[in-house]
């Protein structure tokens, strides 16, 4: 396959899959629209058993392409309103793939707002469902940059979900059982399965140096046993990649929509 | 009995310091007809309570709004509600920012009328930091285990947009999802309920369609004909969203006199000026219904 056959966005989504592929029977909700290519990819070559949800209120067997048309819209397997998604995350039986607005080494993140949470610099979103989801499912994330403005060195500014630290955890209560799957950027896949739950690179994309990760990272990246090369998608991905997103909404989700293999420095 | 009510007469019963709960999510199904009737008024110092959508950056704009309760607010495509954004920036008003689930939770003691409930949601997060009226409780079960006590979140009146209504005060809320109407009706002490249609008995009319109906006549205590009124937020299956007024509104918050304008050009002093302003009945009603 030549180099140019493919664009990051692809390279990351079919990476982003993977997070799915050993969940066995839960809800996928990618959020965001390559987390959602995502896992519609995930339910159609690494694990039938997803159940798919359509972002409004049903629940789907058949992945919705971005964009579809109404009357190509496969039909619904279930009625899932936001008080059913409630339901089903406190289940357990849920796997959201979000994109937080900064991550740290405790694989804590942040969607709340930037600075001081009594008088903003940047107010955000609030901490939506991030705290209930972090404590109730596995999760995942996936970014669209790589820097230490999203890897941020010490603590996120606002906890919006909780990670692999006690440090929020009030005396008595149980630690949260955290479970982050993959986090996926335009450099590599990373996880938190590090000793102590450190953060670890598993792969680096394709013409990525570990260094430049580390560099582009606020805090201390291990390289996992083992670090590979992120595999590159196979023509089957990227033919249902385009085939879920027809109108390639990916091309916008990384600034300049750059190759999936690094182009030499002219 | 004919619970019917001008929409001036049902914000005259709204008194300052008031906590108001309004139904919807986001962008979707918010009682905006009752809110900008709010916003003509003098009301001021209000508690919301919401998930909230563009009521929440309106009444901040206006300066009524003293205290936000929330689990987020946002406009859908547009993420961020620009003057709720402003108004958190200046640190212009107090908040709880709940979970959504927690905020759901804290709904729902309120409607079974217990002071708290308790969940593990906020563990491990900010959401103990920033709320530090949040209080442990321990399992009086098992180990003892310490979860966090939501408490109530009881509202004096909530407003909320339905499909249809009758004079007793039945309602009929059409749509894929009912979000959490019903917990918004069940947390206050009355409900304002404001109707795309009035009928004078649902049981005559729209007996067939009574599982649509979200929560009973008991809890309501005016309903208030609007037409279009949720506009520019969806009102399924009516109509859909109006995206190109909202990014005008938004646009609003980045101007000196901004929220004056807005005001002026589009709230004006009646509802039917409101539909002239934003291009007229027939053009509110062709709104398409959004896809996701």
């Amino acid at each position: 396959m030549s180099t140019d056959t493919f664009t990051l966005a692809e390279l990351m989504i079919s990476a982003a899959a993977r997070a799915f592929a050993n969940d066995g029977e839960v809800m996928a909700n990618g959020i965001g629209t390559l987390p959602r290519i995502a896992a519609g990819l995930a339910k159609l070559t690494l694990n039938e058993k997803l159940m798919l949800s359509d972002g409004e209120a049903y629940a789907l067997e058949t992945p919705l392409p971005l964009n579809v048309a109404l009357e190509d819209r496969p039909g619904a397997s279930g009625w899932m309103p936001y008080h059913r998604v409630f339901e089903s995350l406190w289940s357990g039986r849920r796997h959201a793939m979000v994109t937080p607005v900064q991550i740290d080494r405790f694989a804590q993140s942040n969607i709340s707002c930037l600075g001081d949470f009594n008088a903003p610099k940047v107010q955000l979103l609030g901490v939506r469902g991030f705290p209930g989801n972090s404590i109730s499912h596995r999760n995942s994330m996936l970014v669209t940059s790589h820097d230490r403005r999203t890897f941020v060195p010490g603590e996120v500014d606002v906890v919006s979900s909780a990670g692999y630290s006690d440090r929020l955890v009030p005396e008595g209560a149980k630690r949260p059982e955290v479970d982050i799957a993959l986090v996926v950027t335009p450099l590599c896949v990373m996880d938190f399965k590090g000793p102590d739950n450190a953060a670890q690179v598993l792969s680096l994309h394709p013409g990525v140096s570990f260094e430049e990760v580390a560099d582009a990272t606020g805090f201390e990246l291990l390289r996992a046993p083992g670090m590979a090369v992120t595999a590159v998608p196979i023509d089957e991905e990227l033919q249902i990649i385009r085939q879920l997103d027809p109108d390639n909404l990916r091309a916008r989700a990384i600034k300049g929509d750059p190759p999936g293999v690094r182009q030499e420095a002219a | 009995m004919n619970k019917e009510t001008s929409l001036a007469d049902a914000v005259a019963e709204l008194r300052d310091g008031m906590v108001i709960g309004i139904g919807g999510w986001g962008a979707r199904r918010k009682p905006m007809a009752l809110v900008r009737q709010i916003l003509r008024s003098d009301l001021k110092d209000l508690t919301l309570v919401g998930f909230g959508g563009p009521e929440v950056g309106m009444l901040c704009a206006a300066g009524k709004v003293r205290k936000l309760i929330y689990g987020f607010v946002s406009l859908d495509h547009i993420p961020l509600e620009p003057y709720f954004r402003k108004a958190r920036e200046a640190a212009a008003v107090e908040i709880n920012e709940y979970d959504e689930g927690m905020f759901l939770i804290g709904l729902r003691a309120a409607a079974e009328r217990v002071p708290f409930a308790p969940t593990r949601i906020g563990i491990g997060t900010d959401v103990l930091t920033y709320n530090p009226h949040l209080k442990m409780v321990n399992s009086p079960y098992g180990d003892g285990e310490a979860l966090v006590a939501v408490p109530a979140i009881r509202t004096d009146v909530s407003l909320v947009h339905v499909s249809r209504a009758d004079r007793f005060g039945n309602v009929q809320t059409d749509g894929p999802d009912p979000y959490f109407d019903n917990l918004i009706a069940r947390a206050a002490d009355k409900v304002i309920a404001s109707t795309e249609s009035l009928c004078d008995r649902m049981d005559v009319s729209h007996p067939d369609t009574v599982k649509s109906s979200l929560f009973d006549r008991t809890m309501v205590q005016a309903v208030v004909n609007a037409p279009l009124g949720a506009h520019p937020t969806t009102a399924h299956d009516a109509y859909g969203w109006d995206m190109a007024h909202l990014k005008a509104y938004g646009a609003t918050a980045r101007e000196d006199d901004g929220w004056a304008r807005y005001m002026q050009d589009f709230v004006a002093d009646s509802e039917a000026a409101y539909l002239d302003n934003v291009g007229g009945a027939d053009a509110v009603a062709r709104l398409p219904i959004p896809q996701f």
